[in-house]
């Protein structure tokens, strides 16, 4: 009886958790007409994907407009796209540099290291917005406004919590296989590559990983450095997208089109990668 | 010997510290000096920056906006963590006695995989007063249609639940990893002695997930305080500045005003808050760590 009540608890949870999800399908199939009188069915009566085709830029103006979109330009394909690389540029090469820079600070010995180390970690308490206004002077200085290296640059390189986890990690690695390869003639590199990063595969995983669904969520810094429409990401196309809504009422079934859209790259990754997504989240506990 | 090999570690230091040190550099350490240059100015993106001392932070203390986005800001977060807190502990309580599902793991995950946006959209619609499920379900009941988003008593309980709904899960299964750790022969000692269910999570549970929980709650409200997605999404601080955020002050100051002398100096205001936050974070951390090892 108790076990029934915790499944009834859990289950309603994630009727709650399922169920918005639906109904932006759900509207998202609709015609924009039909919406007043049709909303209460789980299925659309006369199900449509004209919403689907209009936010992905294949219809023509004049179809999109009587199909309730505004008729401004609009190609959720490709800020998909532009999502998509700026994730994957920001998460291979921040893993990366923060791997090497983890490995540094945790088995090499030079001067100053720890001071730099704590250093790196003290930026840790400074919220992103207050480096967020120099940071928005410093890129429109150098003109990168709406341009891809603009938007990535800040995170490209760094971040000093993929810093502070990786240096954690690579503490934990038992000694002696290192040094046995220092004993075969490697140097630092050399046991790098082929030593500590191939043993290192989970917890790269977890910060690629972890990178690239924050980065999917990225909002204000690519709304203020990437609005332009060529690179332009999913999250600021949705913003753009209400704020071109042609009367008083949002144009909600195009909006949910494009939401659906949105969801569907972190879908799939949640599909084949969910049980290392489930599993990060042991380790890093932060962020 | 160990003198040379010292020598070698420096030259090959720098090569693996030079991208992180290159970043760290330019979008860290110079930013955050220059940030606390912006907010003794009268800098506005459009003239040099002239030195104006305390001005900003006298304009700010003065400024009954800002302290109303404080309190704004501090009520979502009372909302918003409070309930996000206990419905995370249930659910992470539930699954912890009942089931190891990856499966269902993933699916309370998926919210928090969804950029804000569009948790704030999707809502926007559930919750709209016309023709949102949510007042269509409650018009059904007699009740209604209520102005979930645009009633000033409502709107900031409504996106606290929001985010609450979109956090619930993540939080759950952090604090479900950290019920892992707890020892299975507890519970089996504590049922035979026939202890309930409610019984075993206040005095097993709970006592050893303490020092998760806590760095949990210290990163949930890290994150709270630097709610801005879904407020500009949904209410951009309205209905009459009832959400007007920190964060959102901050960028209206900025990039609607572009006081950005003044916004800086709320930001240096946003950063003491959180700075303290954090430091509590990392000490929460290592206390964690050592722990375990």
């Amino acid at each position: 009886m108790r076990r029934f009540l915790g499944w009834a608890v859990l289950g309603i949870i994630v009727v709650a958790t399922i169920f918005p999800f639906w109904w932006m399908i759900r509207t998202a199939l609709t015609p924009a007409g039909d919406l007043l009188t049709d909303n209460a069915g789980l299925l659309p009566r006369e199900p449509t994907l004209i919403n689907f085709e209009r936010v992905l830029g294949l219809t023509s103006e004049a179809e999109a407009r009587a199909a309730g979109g505004s008729g401004a330009h609009i190609d959720f394909a490709r800020y998909i796209l532009n999502s998509i690389i700026y994730c994957t540029l920001i998460a291979a090469f921040q893993t990366l540099f923060c791997a090497m820079a983890g490995y540094a600070f945790a088995r090499l010995r030079f001067p100053g290291r720890d001071l730099m180390f704590a250093i790196i970690i003290s930026a840790l308490m400074v919220p992103p917005i207050f480096t967020l206004l120099p940071n928005f002077v410093l890129v429109k200085d150098l003109g990168l406004i709406n341009k891809m290296a603009g938007m990535v640059a800040p995170t490209l390189l760094m971040t000093p919590f993929a810093v502070f986890f990786l240096r954690q990690f690579f503490l934990s690695l038992p000694r002696d296989v290192e040094e046995a390869a220092i004993l075969d003639g490697n140097g630092p590199w050399g046991i790098f590559w082929r030593i500590a990063l191939p043993m290192s595969r989970g917890p790269l995983i977890t910060i690629g990983l972890t990178t690239i669904v924050w980065a999917w969520k990225d909002f204000l810094w690519p709304l203020l450095v990437g609005r332009g429409e060529q690179n332009r990401l999913v999250t600021v196309a949705l913003g753009v997208f209400l704020q071109q809504s042609p009367n008083t009422q949002p144009d909600w079934t195009g909006l949910m089109a494009a939401s659906t859209l949105s969801v569907v790259p972190v879908a799939i990754l949640l599909i084949f990668m969910g049980k290392r997504l489930v599993q990060s989240l042991n380790f890093t506990g932060s962020k | 010997m160990s003198s040379t090999k010292q020598r070698d570690d420096r030259r090959a230091a720098w090569w693996f510290l030079a991208p992180v040190l290159t970043g760290f550099a330019v979008f860290y350490g110079y930013p955050a000096i220059r940030g606390a240059w912006y907010s003794v100015t009268d800098y506005t993106m459009l003239s040099t920056p002239a030195f104006v001392g305390a001005d900003n932070y006298d304009k700010l203390v003065h400024d009954s906006q800002f302290w109303r986005s404080l309190l704004v800001t501090i009520w979502y977060v009372v909302l918003n963590i409070g309930s996000q807190t206990v419905l995370a502990l249930l659910v992470a309580a539930l699954m912890h006695r009942l089931t190891r599902s990856v499966l269902l793991r993933a699916t309370l995950l998926l919210p928090w995989l969804v950029p804000n946006v569009t948790v704030g959209l999707l809502w926007m619609w559930l919750l709209d007063t016309n023709l949102g499920f949510v007042n269509h379900l409650l018009t059904s009941l007699g009740v209604g249609p209520v102005g979930f988003l645009t009633d000033a008593t409502l709107a900031m309980p409504s996106i606290a639940a929001i985010n609450t709904w979109a956090y619930t899960g993540y939080t759950a299964l952090l604090l479900y990893a950290g019920m892992l750790q707890i020892p299975q022969y507890l519970y089996e000692g504590a049922s035979i002695d026939g202890a309930g269910e409610w019984r075993m999570f206040r005095s097993i549970t709970l006592p050893l997930l303490r020092p998760i929980l806590a760095l949990v709650l210290v990163v949930s409200l890290i994150g709270s305080f630097q709610i801005f997605d879904t407020i500009a999404v949904t209410t951009q601080g309205d209905p009459a500045g009832a959400t007007r955020v920190l964060y959102y002050f901050i960028y209206q100051q900025a990039f609607s005003y572009f006081q950005m002398g003044y916004a800086s100096a709320a930001a240096v205001f946003l950063a003491l808050i959180l700075g303290i936050l954090t430091a509590v974070q990392l000490r929460l951390l290592r206390a964690s760590t050592s722990d375990l090892t």
